[in-house]
């Protein structure tokens, strides 16, 4: 009987104990060298042979209840004491994080981005070329002669009368047919420049220009290759249509405009098949190859996927503008 | 191209509303504008007569008058108009009449004297500008009937804006040839019959310069009023395409002009002295022109000239002293064609551009001259009176345009459209432009009509064909092409992984404009002339940039101005650098700058509140040569620079070469830049930054490294730089990190001298350092930084 008490005079303590130490020394005085158990099992020395099995089994089976009682309280207090740690270190994860919050790509060269990369997956190479051009590749290359018409159209910024701020993106095409040969997927995105400004037009914008020339480009292809662009980078199906036009360097040549929300027709695009001209220009046979050519307005482009109503706010650079496009 | 709906509806007469005619149009590449109503929105407006006009008995200014307008009784109408008198036709807004601005017309009483309605002037109706008095209506104006339907008010003004090669539509006479080809109509031309001559005058015409000139036709009219009045049919006809009545003779030219498409001009015959010469002009010869102004001709410029003089700009503008006047009773009419090359871009030359010389230089018909002079003659007749001369004719056939024949393949065709159109529909709509078309077994010829310059060639043809059988009825199709792999050089690094990076450091991309405010750059980069814009958009605009900072700095400006007080900016984009020998005398160089202003971190809770310096600059620089893997070859050099304050400044090298800067903007420029604060800059070469270089992989040493730390005083002039690289030198392959973790000055370190606390890493590849050769190492290091930079080891 005395087993028993011993057993539960051990669980109370077990019970009472509220940190490790006072565990330890309940451990000690049940279990230690000196402790009850163990004066128990030196206590069977006493008993007969026969008695000594049972009874030193009991005396085990105590010491294991105790052991498992001191091991399950050790657990709980250690539980308890990482618990209030915790709690102490807990935070506000509320407050804002630390560190540079990132900057912004520019809306137009976001678009530009978006460009080369639909194109580039149809393996159409980018290309650029210089801004400050000369009146062979902006204009006499692309069936543009000396006194045309449409070069007054074109609001040129002369430097004189052979050197100018490009006004197209088109003389990419003449720079990249002069020293690569068919087959030629390219396209060029930069900066172009005309002597205007107003609400709808600034001294300078960008232009992405395209041009593909194989054994057998067709007008369908660049129809098909146009249409599909516009439902994509749009991401919706939105009505095209293309209307004939006019651009010396292409035939026949066409713009592209689309339903804007408004609907009103805008127009985003200039397209067409290479004038043969400008393929004798850069020494391609146009009887063996055709090609097509087109060159799109980013800021239109950029302005309708985004909203963007006021085409100059791409030029001021206010960062309250640029912040929103990230 | 300017013009009324229902003058071409005179010539053909398609079964559309305004609407879808003008989408016909757009959609065959003759793009309509704009389509506007000639008059204002009013109801209730009918022709009257002024029976009786007399004094208001009680206003000076104001009239009361008795209006018949039809009905069973006169209507007693107050009215203010100075021109107001008994016998002529008005427009009378009767009692509940609503005129434009939704202005409704109530019986009203004027000073006492009741009135029962308003006559109208052309500006109350919305139909033009004129408000001098009241509309005076044709005796022959048929009274009571409704004024719009008298002046077919319900009328369109298309506004065309024709590509520069559909010249032949430059005229109601083109337009409806389209829109008959387009809907399958016949046009319906008016008959020009020629005019019995009545006088003998023979103008005696001199072609000297035959091929930009062969065919002038000339007649003389003698007796012609020209203080006569325009009628009001054609001057509303020329008003709904866009050009003002100003008298009789140049209303009738201007008319033609607009019908046919054919430029004529009319000189008083009595400033000619002798014949007609059309030659080019000769060398110091000068003109004074219409508009007062005196032109230097050049000699590429054709002129038509007497036996003495020059008389007008041939196909561009009219002289003054050969023009005709209130004083004119004889005329000289000139019907003329000259050749696109004799007067293309020779407007221009003289700031001029005239409706003749925008026809000429894009192709009038060569064919057309005869039946203008007839059309005109016969309307000069019909209102002003005269007699006609003989018609006389100067012509240079072998100089004339010659009839050109087009081959079209069917194959050619269909390979360039990619679509198959039955040969019988393009044999149609060929035939309907007007080409004489013959179809062969593979192809078509075709003979070209005068009036279409643009079809030369069978790419011409082809684009007809397209336009005609609608772009929006050819199918689309994906592309097809060989599936040929693009190179993707692994060694360059796109412009983008730079900007990603500058973005991930708090940066926006700014595009600024390519000319830049010479004010700036000026100051900025003395040294430098940038190409100067001769007609820039404004003189801040004026000069190309010769750097990316004048742009930057200005947009940081916009943006400080706008409580934006941190500012991190960078852009790429190229710069103009004037240079011999470069393509046209311009480098033109890829760059990436970038600036930044105010706090160093954005304001938050636990932030700290110092602005940017020099080392934020630099680090961000440093972050973009670190992707070229060269960081080795990369040095920083203290230098000075115009722009950049000359003790925070520094020239970036590659392999000893300079490939751009980064520094404090000098304060002096505060003001100019309009910029507050001290903003950092730092420009690179993005051609020298573009290539990386490819990792080779080493070994990692499985051995224990060892760190020691040493502590140094050196001079203050001492650069840092100098020492890290020195150190790695000498360090061999022992050394495989180096920190400098503390640089410290003031108490304990001698005046003029600085502290320097340095961490060496030593590890070998092959065994465990001994103790004795990590000594050995670190001793070797502070040896040299002794002997190299005059350093003291600090115990």
């Amino acid at each position: 009987m005395e087993l028993e008490a011993i057993i539960s005079q051990a669980q109370s303590q077990i019970d009472a104990a509220q940190d490790a130490a006072t565990l330890d020394q309940v451990r000690v005085e049940f279990m230690g060298k000196k402790g009850k158990l163990t004066e128990q099992l030196k206590g069977l020395g006493k008993l007969s042979a026969e008695e000594r099995p049972a009874a030193g089994q009991k005396i085990n089976q105590a010491k294991q209840t105790i052991a498992q009682a001191i091991a399950a309280k050790g657990e709980a207090l250690r539980s308890e004491e990482m618990n209030k740690k915790l709690t102490e270190e807990a935070i506000d994860v509320t407050l804002p994080g630390r560190g540079e919050q990132p900057g912004t790509i520019h809306p137009v060269s976001r678009t530009i981005a978006r460009i080369e990369a639909f194109f580039g997956e149809l393996g159409f190479a980018t290309k650029t070329g210089p801004e400050v051009e000369d009146s062979f590749h902006n204009f006499d290359a692309l069936n543009i002669p000396a006194n045309h018409p449409a070069r007054a159209d074109h609001d040129t910024f002369y430097f004189n009368p052979d050197v100018m701020l490009r006004t197209q993106t088109s003389g990419v095409q003449i720079r990249t047919m002069e020293v690569e040969k068919p087959p030629l997927r390219i396209i060029s995105p930069g900066r172009v420049y005309r002597n205007d400004y107003d609400q709808t037009h600034t001294p300078m914008f960008h232009q992405v220009e395209g041009l593909m020339v194989d054994k057998n480009v067709s007008f369908t292809e660049l129809k098909g290759i146009l249409h599909d662009f516009l439902h994509h980078f749009f991401e919706e199906s939105l009505e095209v249509r293309f209307r004939p036009s006019y651009f010396p360097f292409t035939e026949p040549s066409a713009e592209v405009d689309v339903m804007g929300k408004n609907g009103q027709w805008l127009e985003v695009l200039g397209c067409g098949m290479v004038h043969p001209n400008v393929l004798k220009a850069v020494n391609i046979d146009p009887e063996e190859y055709t090609g097509f050519a087109f060159g799109m307005g980013v800021e239109r482009l950029t302005m309708l996927r985004y909203g963007v109503t006021d085409l100059r706010s791409f030029f001021e650079n206010d960062l309250r503008f640029l912040k929103q496009f990230n | 191209m300017k013009f009324s709906e229902s003058w071409l509806r005179e010539w053909v007469n398609p079964a559309l509303s305004s609407h879808a005619l003008s989408e016909q149009l757009s959609m065959a590449g003759l793009e309509v504008d704009d389509v506007a109503a000639v008059a204002g929105d009013f109801s209730g407006v009918v022709v009257g007569e002024v029976v009786e006009c007399g004094q208001h008995p009680n206003a000076d200014k104001l009239r009361v008058t008795k209006i018949d307008v039809g009905g069973d009784e006169l209507l007693d109408i107050v009215c203010g108009a100075p021109n107001c008198r008994q016998g002529i036709k008005v427009a009378v807004a009767t009692v509940g009449a609503v005129l434009p601005g939704d202005f409704k017309i109530k019986k009203a009483k004027l000073r006492g004297e009741p009135s029962f309605g308003m006559l109208c002037s052309f500006s109350e109706l919305g139909i033009s500008e004129d408000h001098d008095g009241i509309m005076e209506l044709p005796a022959d104006a048929p009274v009571g009937q409704s004024l719009r339907d008298y002046l077919r008010l319900d009328d369109k003004s298309f506004d065309v804006d024709l590509t520069p090669n559909r010249a032949d539509c430059l005229g109601i006479r083109g337009i409806a040839r389209e829109v008959g080809v387009l809907n399958n109509l016949d046009v319906v031309e008016p008959v020009v019959e020629p005019v019995a001559e009545q006088i003998e005058d023979k103008p005696e015409i001199t072609l000297d310069a035959p091929a930009a000139c062969p065919r002038y036709v000339g007649r003389v009219l003698r007796n012609v009023n020209v203080k006569a009045h325009t009628p009001l049919w054609l001057q509303e006809k020329l008003r709904r395409s866009g050009i003002r009545s100003i008298d009789p003779i140049v209303d009738v030219t201007n008319y033609v002009l607009l019908e046919l498409g054919q430029p004529l001009h009319a000189f008083d015959l009595k400033s000619i002295e002798g014949g007609i010469h059309v030659r080019f002009a000769k060398e110091n010869e000068t003109l004074t022109l219409l508009d007062e102004t005196t032109a230097e001709l050049k000699s590429d410029t054709l002129v038509i000239a007497d036996d003495k003089k020059p008389l007008a700009m041939a196909g561009i503008f009219g002289g003054l002293h050969s023009g005709v006047t209130e004083a004119t009773s004889d005329i000289l009419l000139e019907s003329a064609f000259f050749s696109r090359e004799a007067i293309m871009g020779r407007a221009r030359q003289y700031g001029l551009h005239t409706d003749a010389s925008h026809r000429y230089e894009r192709g009038v018909d060569p064919q057309l001259q005869r039946d203008a002079m007839e059309r005109a003659t016969a309307l000069i007749i019909d209102i002003c009176g005269g007699e006609p001369g003989p018609v006389v004719e100067a012509v240079s056939e072998k100089h004339l345009p010659e009839v050109r024949t087009v081959v079209l393949r069917k194959t050619r065709l269909a390979r360039v459209l990619g679509v198959q159109i039955d040969d019988e529909i393009v044999t149609r709509m060929l035939t309907r432009l007007g080409l004489r078309v013959t179809e062969l077994e593979d192809r078509w010829q075709a003979e070209v009509p005068s009036y279409r310059f643009d079809i030369a060639i069978e790419e011409d043809l082809i684009e007809e064909v397209a336009r005609v059988y609608g772009y929006n009825n050819i199918p689309n199709i994906a592309p097809t092409a060989a599936l040929s792999m693009l190179p993707a050089r692994e060694s360059s690094i796109h412009a983008n992984v730079f900007k990603s990076l500058l973005i991930g450091r708090g940066y926006s991309e700014a595009i600024t404009y390519s000319f830049v405010d010479p004010k700036i750059q000026d100051s900025l980069f003395p040294e430098v002339k940038g190409m100067v814009l001769p007609h820039p958009i404004a003189s801040d605009m004026s000069v190309m940039r010769v750097s990316l900072w004048p742009g930057l700095l200005q947009a940081a400006a916009y943006n400080q101005k706008r409580q934006q007080s941190r500012i991190r900016l960078f852009e790429t984009g190229l710069r103009f650098v004037p240079e011999e020998g470069a393509e046209n005398g311009v480098a033109q160089t890829p760059v990436i700058g970038g600036l930044l202003l105010g706090r160093r971190e954005a304001e938050s809770w636990q932030s700290s509140d110092e602005a940017v310096d020099f080392y934020d600059a630099k680090g961000d620089v440093e972050a973009l040569l670190a992707l070229t893997a060269k960081a080795g070859q990369v040095s920083f050099r203290a230098a000075e620079h115009s722009a950049l304050h000359p003790g925070m400044s520094a020239q970036i090298l590659l392999d000893n070469e300079s490939i751009g800067w980064v520094g404090a903007l000098h304060p002096q420029f505060a003001k100019v830049t309009g910029v507050n604060g001290r903003p950092f800059l730092f420009e690179l070469n993005l051609n020298m930054l573009s290539n990386r270089q490819l990792p080779v992989a080493k070994a990692i040493s499985k051995y224990p490294a060892n760190r020691r730390d040493i502590a140094i005083t050196v001079k203050d002039d001492v650069s840092v730089g100098a020492i890290l690289s020195h150190i790695e030198k000498v360090g061999a392959n022992q050394l495989v990190g180096l920190n400098l973790f503390d640089v410290y000055k003031g108490k304990g370190i001698a005046p003029g001298s600085k502290s320097l606390a340095l961490s060496l890493i030593l590890q070998n590849p092959e065994k465990t350092l001994e103790e004795a050769e990590i000594q050995a190492a670190v001793d070797t290091v502070v040896k040299e930084l002794q002997t190299e930079f005059g350093a003291a080891l600090r115990e």
